[in-house]
């Protein structure tokens, strides 16, 4: 009896062992397995907010536009498109190979049913603004219209028309964000709350959904139903929240992953030296600033704003508290947008040391002196290198006369005082594109936006950005006016622009098409494993 | 004994609301929301989301809503997961927590009591100083150090195990969590079982029962064990509740899909419902432990009785 116990035992044990050489590879099935620094928060496109959920869904589904390897525009469910003279209609001619993965069409239909759902009050949508430049949209968010008067309507199975407020040259590109893929109305309609969960997900992208186990793993199977599925390398694509950056690297070593998508910035100089070009770190369409509140004594006079952020040394805060994952920052708009010609602050080829001396007459001028500091009081969210940041920018201020105070609060504490404007002197903050387009970083600064946190107020720049939104059908003319009013935004300080973001990837140099982009976007469906 | 059992369990409803009352209360006075972030959201679609989950109801409104539905044992969906209700992810999250909680807690009990037995009976001499060097470092040797550690000699150096994942369930995935979890009871348990053993030895009946010429093994097994556990048995209360409700220092490490880090990223995100469940969850494990363990101090002590 016991011997056949101890027996069955080891039996048992070694098939445990052999089934859990992780998610090995069965039967020759081509596998990538794909960390992540974070969990996807849904895989509704209509409920997501993070970049983590983005790549899961630029596999699951696919939306009229797609980015290709290099984050350009390309087809995606619609196979072209025409644009009315004005800038305002745009017409859309589905792909007749477009199916779900339950082999039903995607129609014209569906777009304007996944239009109506994620503009729905209901739907609690966060990126329903995504769509807020078609005609009507908005109003129906904000409970003004009615769905039926949103600009969208299906010509016929697959063509489709949207009409849009004003033309929006950025439009285009708004559509390869998540938040714009069509969603299966037919499976809503039959499931309801459970057309999302794995198994029974339809989706129209180059893979389904498989599996989803919270903070484990998310498996995704390819599509045999996606029109390009012969171009489509791997069966399984495995999503793998690993949030301890350092454990990702190990698990990367020891072969468990394939790329991740954050590195331990601290530890990079390292990391290169022993991954070599395993490593991609580049431009990323991201500014990190302070929000300085600029209708609060003394934050209010220009001259002022202008002293603190020239004498903050950014090459030094990149290099040494970023160890150069970040790039030391100018202007809001980050370098890497076609066309575009970023403002950068007109001391931004002074040296550090002139740079410091014009802000201490500056701040003498003003009457602060170290007898007579400054007190400033800058605020952060949760992070060590937040906090060596805030800590620099202190060291670096003090010889000036200005007395830097830090406070520290946890994520949801810090964006909710923004929020409610409370009283604060600076704040860190920060904006990733959406998509690519100068408009996405200017947008923050505007009177009305909520996410003006330093409740900049200017007539000028507003003018600046009206005339740039009029030339919507004038591109090159667009992108100059858009770079004029960022001048007024920098020389105002309105913002102190401090680094831009870098991607920094792990990816193994046996995967092939994982381009580095400024949008750090990587579709599986191109990607490859030798 | 059944009585007692009964009454206990009566008792730990009172205790129960209490703890669900100053929790929702509490968890609403953190600055912040769930829809707070670095995007922010305008008013609008703010009004949007708070109407779906009910969050714009009056705040005594919310609890009336929220205990009627705990009673049905609804836990509400999840705000940062909204793909997922709370029952859902703890369905998910919970037996795996719980398995890798007890398989460290029995280790943690046999391999500490062999120890701190063997540490009792070599009193002052070098067995009883290896182990007391041991558990000294087990104890004081924190978890996020031993978890990297054990990465990088069993996963990385001699290649034995898998650095994290949870691998569906694989029994390789699990030795390096679980060892991790062991380790700091282990020792407690060598040292609170040394302590209890030494004394035990030194008793009356145990000088009574070498006088009567009973055996060393019986001496030690069958008389100074008994007297000696008991400490042990109020150490595995406390300590079973902890443990099988996950730990987020070692999910988060090895990558494990436990309830342990719900505990701080509910909180953190302000997933009410999720922070919500967790407190539930491990007030019920804490009572039910507690209890049993009221319950074997009767079955080891007969000095103990509850009628």
């Amino acid at each position: 009896m016991l011997k056949n116990m101890l027996k069955a035992t080891v039996f048992a044990t070694t098939m445990a062992v052999a089934a859990g050489a992780f998610y090995s590879p069965a039967f020759a099935e081509s596998v990538y397995n794909r960390g992540t620094a974070a969990e996807s928060e849904s895989v509704d496109p209509h409920k997501t907010s993070t970049v983590y959920e983005a790549n899961v869904l630029r596999d699951l589904f696919q939306g009229l536009v797609m980015q290709d390897q290099k984050a350009n525009l390309i087809p995606g469910a619609a196979e072209s498109w025409t644009v009315s003279d004005d800038g305002t209609v745009y017409t859309f001619k589905l792909r007749k190979d477009g199916t779900w993965s339950d082999g039903s069409p995607v129609t014209a239909d569906d777009f304007v049913y996944a239009f109506h759902r994620l503009e729905d009050p209901a739907t609690g949508a966060e990126y329903a603004s995504m769509l807020y430049p078609v005609k009507g949209a908005e109003d129906f968010n904000t409970k003004k219209g009615k769905p039926e008067d949103m600009g969208v309507k299906a010509i016929d199975a697959t063509t489709l028309e949207v009409t849009l407020k004003a033309p929006t040259p950025y439009f285009l590109e708004m559509l390869t964000h998540q938040a714009t893929y069509p969603v299966s109305k037919a499976s809503i309609e039959k499931l309801g709350a459970d057309w999302i969960k794995p198994g029974k997900l339809v989706s129209n992208g180059a893979y389904t959904l498989a599996e989803w186990v919270p903070n484990d793993h998310m498996k995704l199977v390819k599509n045999p139903k996606f029109w390009d599925a012969a171009t489509v390398k791997f069966d399984v694509v495995n999503y793998i929240p690993t949030e301890d950056r350092s454990s990702a690297m190990k698990r990367f070593e020891a072969g468990e992953l394939d790329s991740y998508d954050d590195l331990p910035t601290e530890q990079l100089a390292d990391l290169k030296t022993k991954f070599g070009d395993q490593i991609h770190v580049g431009p990323y369409l991201g500014t990190y600033y302070y929000a300085i509140k600029t209708d609060k004594a003394p934050w209010n006079n220009p001259e002022l704003r202008t002293a603190i952020s020239m004498a903050i040394d950014r090459d030094f805060i990149a290099e040494k508290v970023w160890q150069n994952s970040m790039l030391p920052g100018y202007s809001m708009v980050p370098p890497g947008i076609e066309g575009y010609t970023p403002a950068m602050a007109k001391y931004a080829e002074m040296p550090q040391i002139d740079r410091e001396d014009a802000a201490k007459k500056i701040l003498e001028k003003l009457g602060y002196t170290p007898e007579h500091p400054l007190k400033m009081e800058i605020r952060y969210n949760t992070s060590e290198n937040h906090k060596n940041t805030a800590v620099a920018i202190q060291e670096q201020l003090k010889p000036l006369g200005v007395d830097v105070t830090l406070l520290n609060t946890d994520t949801k504490t810090h964006y909710s005082f923004l929020e409610q404007k409370g009283d604060y002197d600076v704040a860190r903050a920060a904006w990733i594109a959406d998509y690519k387009d100068p408009e996405t970083f200017l947008g923050i600064s505007r009177k009305a936006s909520g996410n003006n946190y330093s409740n900049y107020n200017s007539p000028a720049y507003e003018a600046a950005m009206d005339k740039a939104a009029a030339a919507g059908g004038k591109p090159e003319e667009r992108m100059k006016e858009l770079s004029e009013a960022e001048r007024i935004l920098v020389d105002d300080v309105g913002q102190i622009p401090l680094l831009y973001y870098s991607y920094h990837d792990i990816v193994s140099s046996k995967l092939h098409g994982f381009v580095d982009n400024v949008m750090d976007v990587h579709p599986s469906r191109f990607v490859s494993k030798d | 004994m059944l009585r007692y059992v009964f009454r206990r369990l009566l008792t730990a409803i009172p205790t129960l609301f209490v703890i669900v009352t100053m929790a929702f209360f509490l968890m609403r006075v953190a600055p912040g929301g769930p829809f707070n972030q670095e995007r922010g959201l305008s008013p609008e679609i703010r009004a949007n989301l708070e109407a779906q989950f009910g969050l714009n109801d009056p705040l005594w409104l919310q609890y009336v809503h929220y205990l009627g539905n705990l009673l049905r044992g609804n836990f509400g969906p999840s705000y940062n997961m909204p793909d997922f209700t709370v029952t859902e992810l703890f369905a998910k999250g919970l037996p795996i927590s719980v398995q890798l909680g007890a398989s460290a807690l029995i280790l943690a009990l046999l391999l500490g009591s062999v120890l701190g037995t063997i540490a009792a009976l070599n009193q002052n001499k070098l067995g009883d100083y290896t182990v007391i060097a041991l558990a000294t470092a087990g104890s004081t040797i924190p978890t996020f150090v031993i978890a990297p550690v054990i990465q990088l000699l069993f996963g990385l150096t001699w290649k034995l195990l898998p650095i994290g994942g949870w691998g569906d369930g694989a029994f390789i995935n699990k030795v390096g969590p679980v060892l991790t979890l062991a380790l700091p009871q282990i020792a407690i348990v060598a040292r609170l079982m040394r302590g209890s053993m030494i004394e035990s030895l030194r008793s009356h009946h145990i000088r009574t029962a070498r006088a009567l010429g009973l055996s060393d093994w019986s001496v030690v097994v069958k008389h100074a064990l008994r007297g000696a556990i008991l400490p042990i048995v109020s150490f595995t209360g406390p300590a079973a509740a902890a443990l099988l409700t996950g730990s987020v220092i070692v999910e988060t490490i090895f990558s494990i899909p436990g309830v342990g880090r719900y505990f701080v990223d509910a909180a953190l995100n302000r997933d009410y419902t999720l922070v919500m469940g967790t407190v539930v969850v491990i007030a019920i494990f804490t009572i039910v432990f507690n209890l049993i363990v009221d319950v074997m101090y009767a079955v080891v002590d007969p000095r103990v009785r509850y009628d």
